[in-house]
């Protein structure tokens, strides 16, 4: 089980100060050495077999996602249907590993998906723009948590953050870590959304990382989906390379969701192979590595179905939820 | 941990071979030589085999010129100098341009050929060589008709017949550097291949045959050492341009003297690699990889000495042997190899003996566990820790993946160790400090500084060494001044 809100180095968070010279020293990024190597671990090909064991990973992984403002209960019971059968012609076809919804949707989600291991997230904290006060994000998360899910996407203060006001961002934080305790024992998986587009710079997404798992995150997320930028290989390679020094100098593993724009199984495929070859066996599974994705499970399908029977479909040929 | 039911699979993702198509390369069980816009067979008949190293398996037999077929070179390329030298700049760019497409169109055959005779990867016989070599004729071919303007004179001449003699590491790249700047400037060359990588030369001859290129101005003579003497003593031929060891520079250089022909030189290296601790650790981690490992080590320019602040070693140390450890060595045509085979039994016997000679001397080695081919030439990513500048490991060149790892603890520290060698070929700065890469840069010896990034190449960037390193600039505008008399 994650382990309690304790920050991981209390000495670091102690102040505003502290936090900043803590984060301010952690090694830059250099943007073009980044951007060429997560190129270059784009370059990797992968067929046949490997190719059928990262689709079906891939499935597995993915928070199958729907927020819009025009969601109804149909629409989301109709997710959580593809989500428990997600390929009616192939039942061996494995289940993402969550839906993803809104907060006044986790009861219709959870009674869909009774009786499976799909996990129920829900996106709280004034989700996109966490353009609220801390009392309504709070209020936001209890609600979904009460609903029982399972999982909590909260956003993080990105004026806060991009203000220097660290601290602010960790508080905050760590008071949506206590949200996800339920009073029945365990809690809610907390992870933990930059906006990456909003960050904006390499050595910003490397040191909201730290932060977040400073402050109790149990995964960090690169995006809403919500904006232009969303996950891109870079960006993604930033936050992996921060969970692995993570790791290494606290013994506690955080997983990581990249989220929004990833469509293709080309695109699944090289976030599979960055994982691999940066963090190893280790974040391989759905409890560490997630896609935040809608699209996404069409086109692994479908892919899938091409590898078992030599020939492509096409989109009539899986479900459109 | 535990498993909260998740239905995912935890397991290995094991790449499944991937290997690119051997089919789109079509290799004749002979050559002839090149002369005068024909192969023919080597005036006394002489013949050598060239492998592939990655399975020692026999490629193709190619003639071997003797002196004879030196002399009936030249004369062809003296004879089409005069023609050729004497069309406007813009006729020569349109032969260029022709060359650079082709090479284009026929890139992804030249890659598999190249990583077949050299043992590279096909990765980067894709990636970098072959885009590289394409890059330089289109770059020289924008020069032909602007030589007037290059800086050397109002109107530049041609200084006639190159004699070229390059290495085996880069065949393709280092015939493009050779010749696209001479036949830009309006020479005609006659270009020695190396002894176990002739192959793409070959073929870049049928290239110059497809684009129509006149009889005579490119001329390519296969052989070993003694025919790359029998050119570069020739007399008749105006300039020599040799890549290669230093020893064979200073031979040449020897050769050359009291004669009047032009001589340039691109020789060896021990670049360092200096990584200070404010350093992007990662993207060091990178370029440490890239700068030694690229190319199983085999580049002149490789940054074979990495010097690294003693406040990080430790925290780099581990990093790099963690990425060592994903590096993937083996089959060179499979898409997904990292490491491919060293390019000959005589490369990987010098390799084998320095690196002995590193762990007598007390240097501690490490390489990161991988399973190597049985046939073919092999040699695992290999580090020495520990390393002081007295061990042969720190000074001689070694020309293979092995990287030898020193400390320092101030930057004056680090200029006087990286300085410290008979070489000044390349050297890299890794630091988020812009006023410390421009202070460093300013004080190493070395033609190359590379900031924050390693063995990058650019058509546009002029290359070249100091000292035991060679002497003379290709690619850029100052890769002209070799082939212009002014």
């Amino acid at each position: 089980m994650p382990p309690s809100a304790a920050p991981a180095l209390p000495d670091v968070t102690a102040s505003d100060q502290a936090l900043r010279r803590f984060l301010h020293g952690l090694p830059g990024v250099d943007a073009v050495g980044l951007d060429a190597r997560a190129a270059a671990l784009g370059t990797r090909s992968i067929k046949t077999t490997a190719k059928a064991y990262a689709i079906d990973l891939a499935i597995s992984m993915i928070d199958l996602t729907t927020l819009e403002g025009a969601d109804t209960p149909g629409k989301v019971r109709s997710l959580c249907a593809k989500g428990r059968n997600p390929d009616p012609s192939d039942r061996t076809a494995p289940s993402p590993a969550a839906i993803c919804v809104y907060p006044d949707m986790v009861r219709v989600a959870k009674e869909s998906l009774a009786g499976t291991d799909i996990q129920v997230a829900s996106v709280a904290t004034a989700f996109p723009a966490g353009r609220a006060s801390r009392e309504v994000k709070i209020a936001d998360v209890r609600e979904a948590v009460a609903a029982g899910a399972d999982e909590i996407d909260m956003v993080i203060d990105r004026g806060a953050f991009l203000s220097g006001r660290y601290l602010k961002v960790f508080e905050e934080i760590a008071a949506v870590r206590e949200c996800c305790e339920r009073p029945s024992g365990g809690a809610a998986r907390l992870k933990v959304i930059f906006e990456n587009g909003e960050l904006a710079t390499y050595d910003n997404v490397r040191r909201a990382s730290w932060l977040a798992m400073l402050a109790g995150a149990d995964f960090i997320k690169t995006s809403t989906g919500k904006v232009a930028v969303n996950a891109t290989p870079p960006n993604t390679l930033v936050m992996l390379e921060a969970v692995r020094d993570f790791r290494a100098s606290t013994g506690r593993q955080v997983g990581v969701k990249p989220a929004g724009g990833i469509r293709t199984t080309k695109d699944a495929i090289k976030y599979l192979v960055m994982v691999n070859e940066t963090l190893g066996d280790d974040w391989l599974s759905p409890r560490w590595f997630r896609f935040g994705a809608s699209g996404l499970l069409n086109d692994l399908l479908m892919q899938r179905q091409k590898l078992s029977s030599g020939r492509y479909s096409g989109p009539d040929y899986v479900t459109v939820d | 941990m535990t498993n909260d039911g998740f239905h995912g699979q935890n397991g290995v993702f094991a790449y499944a071979p991937a290997p690119e198509s051997r089919s789109v390369v079509d290799i004749a069980p002979s050559y002839g030589l090149f002369i005068d816009g024909e192969f023919r067979e080597a005036a006394d008949g002489k013949v050598f085999k060239t492998l592939a190293p990655a399975s020692e398996e026999v490629l193709s037999e190619v003639a071997q010129a003797g002196a004879a077929d030196v002399d009936a070179a030249v004369a062809a390329a003296r004879k089409a100098f005069t023609g050729w030298s004497a069309l406007p700049g813009a006729e020569r760019a349109k032969y260029l341009f022709r060359i650079a497409r082709v090479i284009q169109e026929r890139s992804r055959e030249l890659a598999v050929l190249e990583t077949l005779d050299n043992g590279k990867p096909i990765k980067e016989s894709r990636d970098a060589d072959l885009p590289l070599v394409a890059a330089h004729f289109f770059y020289y071919a924008g020069w032909a008709d602007k030589l007037d303007h290059a800086g050397f004179g109002p109107a530049p001449r041609p200084v006639g017949v190159a004699g070229q003699v390059i290495p085996w590491n880069f065949p393709l790249l280092m015939l493009a550097w050779k010749i696209a700047p001479a036949l830009a400037c309006g020479n005609t060359v006659v270009l020695k291949p190396a002894e176990t990588t002739p192959l793409s030369a070959l073929f870049f001859a049928d290239i110059c045959r497809q684009a129509g290129l006149p009889r005579g101005v490119v001329n390519i003579l296969t052989g070993d050492g003694a025919t790359g003497a029998e050119l570069v003593g020739h007399d008749g031929i105006d300039k020599v341009a040799f890549t290669g060891s230093t020893a064979v520079g200073k031979e040449i250089a020897r050769t050359v003297a009291g004669t009047g022909k032009r001589l340039t030189l691109e020789l060896g290296g021990k670049g360092a690699n200096i990584v200070f601790d404010d350093a992007p650790i990662d993207q060091a981690v990178e370029g440490i990889v890239g700068g030694i490992f690229f190319n199983q080590g085999q580049v002149c320019c490789a940054g074979s000495r990495l010097l690294v602040q003693e406040s990080i070693h430790d925290e780099l140390l581990d990093a790099l042997k963690r990425r060592l450890t994903t590096l993937r060595v083996g089959d060179p045509l499979d898409k997904n190899t990292d490491v491919g085979a060293i390019n000959s039994a005589e490369q990987l016997a010098r390799i084998t003996e320095l690196a002995e000679a590193g762990e007598a001397e007390g240097a501690e080695r490490w390489s990161a566990p991988c399973e190597l081919p049985s046939n073919g030439y092999w040699f695992a990513p290999t580090l020495f820790l520990g390393v002081s500048q007295a061990h042969r490991v720190a000074r001689e060149e070694i020309f293979g993946p092995v990287l030898s790892v020193l400390t320092f603890r101030t930057p004056d520290e680090a200029v006087a160790k990286a300085n410290n060698t008979p070489y000044g070929l390349s050297a890299g700065v890794w630091t988020e400090k812009g006023s410390r890469i421009l202070a460093m840069a300013g004080r190493l010896r070395a033609g190359v500084v590379w900031a924050n990034t390693f063995n990058k190449f650019d058509p546009t960037s002029p290359f070249g060494g100091y000292r035991e390193s060679g002497f003379g600039r290709e690619g850029g505008r100052h890769g002209l001044e070799a082939y212009l008399e002014h």
